[in-house]
């Protein structure tokens, strides 16, 4: 951050044109980063299904099929948007949107390495928490504003999916918190952590995995969307540009929270296991490898399990984790506090 | 002059979102208006330095208890113009107590005198170097901590009355018990017999 700031500075901008300029760089080169790990993430998810499945998945655009996310990008963007008579226009348009922005500004506190974040800010926990909550409006208001039975359906069923799911994220992040004792996200990721506290975060670890498939209306989660009894759900009206922008913030939100799990739970940019000898590759790779790996869950998961029926995801949600988080929390503290391991 | 052209910002958006509120023609969006202008308290608190309490604003209201409401008032089945016809004979009560109520608080304020104790506790910034969240944590679970615990003892028994009043016993509806049907066990429910050709069971 200071040495481009100091570049600018020293093409004679003035001060805080410098800081504005800089800021904006960071913010560019994050965000085209996240929207190109989006389109390999598509690719690699149909490569993985496909080799799941038995079959070679995308193969014909470029080598590998590599291009082919690209080619279906261009593909939705040349289709008609076609906005249905009975919407509410201006809600229907501002959903996708919505959507999109939110599952982009929560990389603003993310640290994908040491002083590499965009805003170190001391709340950052409690900013990414309450953004990835704001994630819901896209969906309810795009079920709502398509005035269509399927899509009215969708949105219900996935506000009170994330809203069930949100209440045990929070009691898992209030255990990381605990362990850490700083809300902000450079912190917990250095926090120093003895062998039984890791030990003891490993069950909410399990949980959190659960609960971002959830919140990300993902596979085995992915009833909003079931197209088996709702034919696509909250987004069976979008078509074209508007389609392709929920498209995106789904798997920006996949990448989004596979970040969150590496900075609560895998250490972040650190080698993992805290090997000292593998210190010497660059801090981004472990914190895009480890990122990676929880991708892979994802899509793992989506190859192998089928998909939960309503009312047990919501048996799940409030009578599993909901209690069982609760007892954790009280668990941990306890401990913590025994073993004079506060920090 | 970034601070003060951000707060203009925010003030102005909150305002003219507030009002939206009251003025929009549909419920729906008076209730997005209404997420909209608790973010941008949340950027006044941000201004102020009270981030703590601007993240809690966004996730209890905007991430839980606003989704909860447009739930509720997107179910609604309301006719908008059914609604509006009768709202003009309202208008003459409204404006009596509105008017009695703008009264009551001019002569409040009017009467209004500070006690010299008060404005002195009243600025009480955070220490140098104590982050507002720590410096919250402190004063809530030191000096505070009975009437702290005390709210929340309330909330719970708000909590309970609410699971109290809306519970309600079916005895004719068959439950499904999740541990009864996970307990099941082949050998309890499945039988294999050997039976012989042109006898039956």
């Amino acid at each position: 951050m200071e040495l481009v700031t100091d570049f600018f500075s020293g093409l004679g901008f003035p001060q805080w044109l410098a800081m504005a300029s800089a800021s904006a760089l960071q913010i560019i080169a994050f965000l085209l980063v996240v929207a190109l790990s989006v389109a390999f993430v598509v690719y690699g998810e149909r490569k993985i299904l496909g080799a799941m499945q038995r079959r070679q998945g995308p193969a014909m655009v470029g080598p590998f099929g590599l291009l082919q996310s690209f080619a279906d990008l261009l593909k939705l963007m040349g289709k008609e948007t076609i906005i249905p008579t009975q919407a509410n226009r201006p809600v229907f348009v501002l959903a996708p949107i919505l959507m999109l922005v939110m599952a982009f500004t929560a990389w603003a506190v993310i640290p994908v390495n040491a002083q590499w974040v965009i805003a170190d800010i001391n709340v950052g926990i409690l900013y990414l928490f309450a953004i990835s909550s704001m994630g819901v409006y896209g969906v309810i208001m795009a079920g709502w504003a398509s005035n269509s039975r399927y899509a009215f359906l969708g949105g219900l069923r996935s506000a009170s999916q994330m809203v069930s799911y949100e209440v045990s994220m929070g009691l898992i992040i209030v255990c990381v918190l605990l362990v850490a004792g700083s809300l902000n996200l450079s912190d917990i990721v250095m926090a120093d952590r003895p062998v039984w506290v890791q030990i003891m975060l490993l069950p909410m670890l399990g949980v959190f995995l659960v609960s971002i498939l959830a919140e990300t209306n993902r596979c085995p989660f992915d009833l909003p969307e079931g197209e088996s009894e709702l034919s696509g759900g909250f987004m069976v009206e979008y078509s074209g540009v508007l389609f392709t922008l929920f498209f995106l913030s789904e798997y920006a939100n996949m990448v989004l929270m596979s970040a969150m799990t590496t900075v609560l739970f895998l250490g972040g940019w650190l080698p993992p296991f805290g090997v000292e000898a593998l210190a010497f590759v660059p801090g981004v790779i472990w914190f895009a490898l480890k990122v990676c790996l929880i991708l892979f869950f994802f899509i793992w998961v989506r190859g192998t399990l089928p998909r939960y029926r309503y009312d047990q995801l919501m048996r799940l949600g409030w009578k599993v984790f909901l209690p069982f988080t609760l007892l954790w929390v009280m668990v941990v503290a306890g401990s913590l506090l025994v073993f004079d391991a506060l920090p | 002059m970034f601070e003060a052209l951000a707060f203009y910002v925010f003030a102005s958006v909150l305002v003219a979102s507030a009002l939206m509120v009251i003025t929009a023609r549909n419920p729906v969006h008076s209730v997005l208006f209404l997420i909209l202008s608790f973010f941008n308290a949340a950027g006044l608190f941000v201004l102020l330095g009270a981030e703590f309490i601007a993240m809690i604003l966004v996730i209890v209201y905007v991430g839980a208890v606003a989704v909860l409401f447009l739930f509720v008032v997107m179910m609604l089945d309301i006719s908008f113009a059914d609604l509006r016809k009768g709202a003009m004979q309202y208008v003459p009560v409204g404006l009596i107590a509105g008017g009695i109520l703008l009264l009551e608080l001019i002569s409040i304020f009017a009467a209004w005198q500070f006690s010299p104790e008060a404005s002195k506790n009243a600025a009480a910034p955070t220490p140098e170097g104590v982050e507002n969240t720590v410096a919250l944590g402190r004063l809530i679970y030191t000096d505070y901590v009975f009437a702290f615990q005390a709210a929340g003892m309330v909330l719970l028994v708000a909590m309970i009355g609410a699971i109290v009043l809306t519970h309600r016993q079916r005895p004719d509806v068959r439950r499904q018990k999740v541990s009864a049907q996970n307990a099941r066990r082949p050998e309890d429910v499945l039988e294999i017999q050997k039976i012989s050709s042109n006898s039956g069971v």
